[in-house]
């Protein structure tokens, strides 16, 4: 037996249909593409109006070794199985080599002791993923900028991207590859190291060893682990699927300064 | 003129709401609503809150996780370490046979599926114009006066006894006829500045303290929220005032009447009582 709807049942129903309509609206417009570049027009006014308003050197702040995180959890890859990674891991990355190579004059190739021989720094900053959740580690690192001096970018390099060791996805064409890249506004920033060291520790597998990118003013993402080799680049559209980065590729922003 | 009994109340109509009020408190309606919905899909990636710098991964003071009783998956909400069950609206929900471990469900979320790569370019398309919306009413209220002559409380106002006075007949749904209808009383501007002093420009504070870009360029705002972790849950605890700011302002709506508030909002025109004939 039906009957006829009362009052409230038909407000309900209203405000169900209602609802419903809206949630598919607000589905439909964040997958057709035209309504998509709309919402992420507001990435390139973020990324201008941060770069506006944050001084080029001014510092992520530091913290004291009493608020250095006993949980720092490790997100993405946490152990590579890469056969490469694999057969560097076995030998220690006794034969590990950071190549630098691009748009410089000079490409290098660094083993872990070069490495350790550059201008480093240690800092102890708060790592914020785009999850929402932070953890605090101190780091110790070669400093990007004078590295790159050694290879001298070309008047042309604008981006340097880290190509990593891990496969995060498995596809069928590579792009599943860990890969980032940030500008030189970043690359020269005083605290943006190449990090070998975790808490006075030789950084560990699930944290990226032997080495991984601190950009201390961008999320977590951005700190790329198992850095390979370093590019310097004019632009990136060549590389992955064109957008700058490993999560770039599936929608996040390439300027994680928010 | 005198008050007959039972004469019928003339109406008259005022012009209450000047077009920026009215255009600015509609997109704020539409960017206030996409922000909360697009926050709840941002905080489902990591549904646990935290006080401080950094996330104590074992001690959040707020989380919605899934967990198991008897087999079945249920949704547990743990605050302040009491641990609520709470299957179908937080930690755990959806279609039956479909459920899923999430923070909020699926109809509170934009987009409705997980996603936060699209969850947070909808917050900050329109935290962006939220912002440039609230900048417009600022400046426009201070230039004309509206925020001075209509919503800053005056001496009368705040007088012990007016206040008791208005908290009575609001709880008794009783609202100002006639000439003091053309004013907001003590209750409404006090809600309303709260709103419009405090809680908004706090959104747009802790949401600024969440972005490790801002926090190089002004560190002082971590040290106002206690650390970014802090900032994250004070932007969520304001979320959750500013909603029951709309639900009370819903109800005040229906219930000092519906058409004649709605009227006023988009036309500008209120219609307040007048005992006995007017003019």
């Amino acid at each position: 037996m039906t009957r006829p709807l009362n009052r409230r049942g038909w407000l309900t129903a209203a405000g169900a249909s209602a609802a419903g309509l809206w949630l598919a609206a607000c589905n439909k417009l964040t997958e057709d593409p035209k309504s998509a570049a709309v919402l992420k027009s507001a990435e390139g006014l973020t990324r201008r109006a941060q770069r506006l308003v944050i001084d080029r050197k001014a510092l992520a702040r530091e913290f004291a070794p009493a608020d250095i995180s006993a949980d720092f959890k490790p997100n993405g890859s946490t152990n590579p199985s890469d056969a490469d990674y694999v057969a560097h891991l076995a030998k220690g990355f006794a034969d590990y080599r950071l190549v630098v190579d691009g748009l410089v004059e000079h490409p290098l190739s660094l083993s872990l002791a070069d490495l350790r021989q550059q201008p480093a720094r240690t800092q102890i900053t708060r790592h914020d993923c785009v999850e929402g959740w932070s953890s605090i580690g101190k780091w110790t690192g070669a400093r990007l900028g004078p590295l790159l001096d050694q290879a001298k970018l070309k008047p042309n390099a604008r981006y340097i991207v880290l190509h990593c060791a891990d496969t995060l996805e498995e596809t069928l064409d590579g792009t599943g590859q860990y890969y980032e890249s940030i500008d030189l506004i970043d690359a020269y920033h005083p605290q943006t190291l190449l990090a070998y060291a975790m808490n006075d520790a030789p950084l560990p597998v699930a944290h990226g060893a032997p080495l991984r990118l601190r950009v201390e003013r961008q999320l977590g993402y951005k700190q790329a682990k198992y850095v390979m080799r370093l590019e310097a680049v004019s632009d990136f559209a060549h590389i992955g699927r064109g957008n700058g980065g490993f999560w770039e590729d599936r929608g996040y922003e390439w300027y994680a300064g928010i | 003129m005198t008050d007959k009994p039972g004469a019928k109340p003339a109406k008259l109509l005022v012009y209450r709401h000047a077009g920026v009020t009215r255009a600015t408190h509609w997109v704020n309606v539409l960017a206030l609503s996409l922000l909360l919905m697009s926050g709840l899909q941002i905080f489902n990636a990591h549904p646990a809150l935290y006080w401080g710098a950094k996330s104590v991964f074992a001690h959040p003071w707020l989380a919605m996780v899934a967990g198991e009783r008897g087999g079945q998956p249920v949704g547990v909400t743990t605050i302040a370490g009491h641990a609520f069950p709470t299957t179908g609206l937080f930690g755990w929900s959806g279609k039956p046979g479909m459920g899923e471990p999430r923070g909020f469900p699926a109809w509170a979320t934009i987009p409705s599926y997980r996603d936060l790569a699209d969850g947070r370019r909808w917050h900050f398309f329109f935290a962006w114009l939220f912002v440039i919306n609230g900048l417009v009413y600022w400046a426009i209220g201070l230039i004309n006066r509206h925020i001075a002559r209509d919503l800053w409380p005056t001496r009368g106002d705040l007088a012990p006894r007016h206040i008791w006075h208005e908290i009575v007949t609001h709880a008794q749904l009783k609202f100002p006829k006639g000439e003091d209808a053309r004013r907001y009383n003590i209750l409404q501007k006090g809600a309303y500045l709260a709103v419009i002093l405090v809680l908004l420009p706090l959104m747009v504070a802790t949401g600024l303290t969440m972005s490790p870009g801002i926090d190089a360029a002004a560190p002082w705002l971590l040290d106002l929220f206690g650390g970014r972790q802090s900032a994250r849950s004070i932007h969520f605890i304001s979320a959750w005032l500013i909603v029951g700011f709309v639900i009370v302002h819903l109800v005040m709506v229906v219930a000092s009447g519906t058409w004649n508030n709605i009227r006023s909002m988009i036309t500008g025109r209120y219609a307040i009582e007048v005992e006995g004939a007017a003019e």
